[in-house]
């Protein structure tokens, strides 16, 4: 094994905060504001950005320095809160998630869809979290809890483990054809939240969520056609634990 | 328009403190929740390691280690019959947790698994003890989550994106609720209630790098400021050691409990100059000043020489994968560094207050040296000072605080409600607000917002960061007075009444700089080094002096008058700090 020093003088160190050399990044962001129109219209921009710059530094520079109208929601910058899902370039992604190097010289931003605009990359978010709320997410147990935790193996802790690190953006709900189509469908993103607890061997409600699951509104809705795995930034097999609860359902096994 | 609503319990802020709040408030009296975001968006979701409690799942531990651990972490300006109450009560909050849901990792046997963090001892300093509690590293997330979870179980009624903009208190100064704006139309609400609790968490923003989100600027402190309410201990800020280099993002100090080790450009581990008993795991503010040192003495790494390194690649990449995901994958993602391979860059960020608005172990918001409580107001979590974590907090304990005494100041919040009658409202409770926003909508040819918060962030991180002297907090001074004048003629560009993020940054950018100025007032004041708080013109702790709180009380004219209360001591009796 390399010594740190040797470790320490690899050139590659140099590409970090090392050359500022920027480049030019095109921006094409779709605007709406029904206070001036009842359509939406394109803005172009043009910002000089390092490559290691994320896209939402970007949009603030934007913002900043060119047009303060420009709105979007932000706010942890990394990935965690789930504020700026946007479809960029086509794709469902968390803004400060992309980075200028991936995306120059050209950007299109535009808010994520299914769900209505209220203005700019702002999008209505009670639809998305109506299909969360519909499908009882939170432990529903007998209430015989010990003084102490309960246990639980590290097996059946993994179980349900990949879909414990949803943060509610909606980039899966939002990337999906069917929920463009039919707005009775909950969605992936509900299905992840319930597969997080259907799977959880504290849980005793199970069956009950099932149940709403296999309604019209539900599961097989889903075409599996993948999207929203693609889009979830937090790399959730989305489509996985669709098929998983699906499968539940069919042969009652959870 | 202004609409008017009236509730038992008002609590500002959906993190994790304001919803532990509001589910024990909730499930007593009508209560709601204002939060200028979306409840799981709230900055509880970006912490790490974990939450400490002296569970002894794994090895020998108690409530009174952990107690010391947390005194003498906070450099002993902590008041020791809180932090006593907070590490008793510590595990049955976890078990509460686990019993909700929280997907804790968990040992062979089944139980909640712990690991090692900074500062977290056995017996009293004798070495690193696994207190901590996890699940990997996104136990705030889960937090978070499991917090929500239980809110919409409980079908609390939510505010979602409504600005805080003012404190409403009755001609005796008891409270009376708050005036807030909706984000979708512009409108201006009135929140009347009996109890009023903040929940609003820090105020890093007011850094060029931070670990915080945004949305941190320190809006509850403020606002209660504003209302003649005094800030605690504000010149004592945590700088978290391990910063991802130029962006400040987050990495865990439980990369050091798994085994990370922080080095210099020569590779050398230079923790073992400094704290020769636990090395890596010294306290934050321990390791943050050993890097400063590092880089000031010429053995910081990169073309400004101004970072050092973390190094994992000594751990198994299995390990890395199932108890440190996310951050490695941080350090994949922005500085495009294999974690597993090589070292990631880091310096230290801006992380946490210790200070905040003064409250007693119920939450309850006391004012002066002789600890006056204002009726019906609360605060708690990082916006709060209660004081818990004195002048250093100790990894794992924030998210211990929050849910603490997020339920101690929900329970007496209710309780007090039940108890009284609803305070009347000033005539006219949104004049005030009114006149602000329409003084930064009608500025047509103000200077923005972005210039003027960046100078604060710069000038903050250049005068009042890691190091500071009696030079350097003169020079912050004096630039906070420039930066007043410029804001008082502030313009905002956008004029829209839907989703204005434009006139709520110019807002924030205000209540950054009252932080700011009570942050400065403080640490030029306070002639000592202690805990995060370090003037290299001052280098030593002097308990002679200086082992009391300071209170930031706001003059009319603007300025910071400065008093002092004691410390609340108890058992330990200050020594020397070494690890």
């Amino acid at each position: 094994m390399a010594t740190a020093a040797e470790v320490l003088n690899q050139s590659e160190r140099q590409r970090v905060g090392g050359d500022p050399t920027k480049v030019t990044l095109q921006l094409r962001i779709r605007r709406f504001n029904p206070e001036v129109s009842e359509d939406s219209w394109w803005d172009e921009f043009t910002v000089a950005a390092h490559p290691l710059d994320r896209l939402v530094e970007v949009l603030h520079e934007v913002k900043w320095r060119q047009d303060g109208t420009l709105s979007f929601r932000r706010s942890c910058a990394h990935g965690i809160c789930g504020s700026d899902a946007m479809l960029i370039n086509g794709r469902n992604a968390l803004a400060c998630k992309v980075l200028v190097g991936d995306v120059e010289p050209k950007v299109t931003i535009e808010p994520i869809r299914g769900l209505p605009v209220l203005k700019d990359l702002i999008v209505d978010m009670d639809p998305f979290l109506e299909g969360y709320r519909s499908v009882l997410p939170y432990l529903i147990d007998d209430g015989s809890e010990p003084d102490k935790e309960r246990y639980q193996s590290p097996e059946d802790r993994h179980r349900f483990d990949d879909t414990t690190k949803c943060i509610l953006c909606a980039a899966c709900t939002t990337s999906c054809p069917v929920f463009w189509g039919d707005e009775g469908y909950v969605g992936p993103a509900a299905i992840v939240n319930a597969h997080r607890f259907i799977f959880d061997s504290r849980d005793d409600a199970g069956r009950e969520r099932l149940k709403i699951l296999s309604e019209r509104t539900g599961v097989f809705r889903c075409r599996t056609t993948f999207n929203c795995t693609d889009a979830c930034p937090r790399g959730i097999e989305v489509t996985k634990a669709i098929q998983e609860v699906k499968r539940a359902i069919l042969f009652e096994r959870f | 328009m202004t609409r008017t609503h009236t509730y038992d319990v008002v609590v500002v802020g959906a993190g994790g403190a304001g919803m532990r709040a509001a589910i024990e408030a909730s499930d007593k009296v009508s209560t709601a929740v204002i939060s200028k975001l979306y409840p799981t968006r709230s900055h509880t979701g970006a912490a790490q390691g974990g939450v400490c409690a002296a569970l002894a799942n794994v090895e020998e531990d108690s409530p009174e280690w952990h107690a010391f651990d947390t005194v003498k972490g906070g450099d002993y300006l902590v008041d020791q019959p809180a932090a006593q109450l907070m590490t008793e009560e510590a595990i049955d909050a976890i078990y509460q947790l686990e019993h909700w849901g929280l997907p804790f990792n968990r040992t062979s046997d089944g139980k909640i698994d712990q690991r090692r963090f900074g500062g977290h001892t056995r017996n009293h300093g004798e070495g690193p003890v696994r207190r901590a509690c996890y699940a990997a590293d996104r136990t705030g997330h889960m937090i978070l989550q499991t917090l929500y979870q239980q809110c919409v179980k409980r079908d609390v009624t939510f505010f979602n994106e409504y600005y805080c903009l003012d404190l409403l208190r009755d001609a005796d100064g008891a409270t009376a609720g708050v005036v807030a704006y909706e984000l979708a139309n512009g409108e201006l609400h009135v929140f009347r209630a009996k109890s009023v609790v903040f929940a609003t968490g820090g105020y890093g923003r007011m850094f060029r790098v931070t670990s915080n989100a945004h949305a941190l600027t320190g809006d509850g402190p403020a606002v209660a400021y504003r209302r003649g309410i005094p800030l605690e201990d504000m010149e004592f800020f945590q700088f978290h050691p391990t910063g991802l280099y130029r962006l400040g993002v987050l990495l865990s100090e439980a990369a050091r409990g798994e085994g990370g080790i922080v080095r210099n450009k020569d590779g050398e581990r230079f923790m073992e100059r400094y704290a020769p008993t636990i090395k890596d795991l010294a306290p934050r503010d321990v390791v943050s000043r050993s890097i400063y040192q590092e880089i000031k003495e010429g053995r910081g790494d990169g073309p400004n020489a101004d970072y050092v390194y973390l190094d994992l690649t000594h751990l198994p990449a299995a390990l890395i994968e199932e108890k440190l995901p996310d951050i490695t994958e941080f350090a994949r993602v922005y500085l495009q560094v294999e974690p597993t391979k090589e070292p990631v860059p880091i310096q230290p960020t801006a992380h946490y207050a210790m200070g905040g608005i003064p409250t007693d172990v119920d939450g309850r918001v006391v004012t002066g040296a002789d600890e006056r409580v204002v009726p019906g107001l609360y605060a708690a979590g990082e916006c709060a000072c209660v004081s818990v974590h004195g002048a250093n907090r100790l990894g794992t304990n924030s998210l211990l605080d929050i849910i603490v005494f997020g339920r101690r100041s929900g329970a007496d919040a209710a309780r007090h409600a039940s108890e009284t009658s609803l305070p009347e409202v000033p005539a006219d409770p949104v004049a005030d607000t009114l006149a602000r926003l329409n003084g930064l909508l009608t500025r047509d040819r103000g200077e923005g917002t972005p210039d003027i918060r960046k100078d604060l962030q710069d000038m903050m991180f250049d005068e009042a960061f890691v190091v500071r002297t009696e030079e350097s907090l003169k020079r912050a001074e004096q630039a906070l007075g420039e930066l007043r004048e410029r804001y008082d003629e502030i313009g905002v560009q956008d004029k829209s009444a839907i989703y204005n993020t434009d006139l709520m940054e110019a807002v924030e950018l205000g209540y950054l700089l009252d932080c700011a100025d009570t942050l400065v007032a403080s640490a030029a004041a306070r002639t000592e080094s202690r805990g995060g708080h370090f003037r290299e013109d001052h280098p030593l702790r002097d308990d002679a002096n200086w082992l009391k709180h300071s209170l930031a009380n706001r003059r009319d004219d603007g300025s910071v008058d400065l008093e002092y209360k004691p410390v609340k001591t108890g058992p330990y009796i200050p020594m020397e700090r070494k690890y």
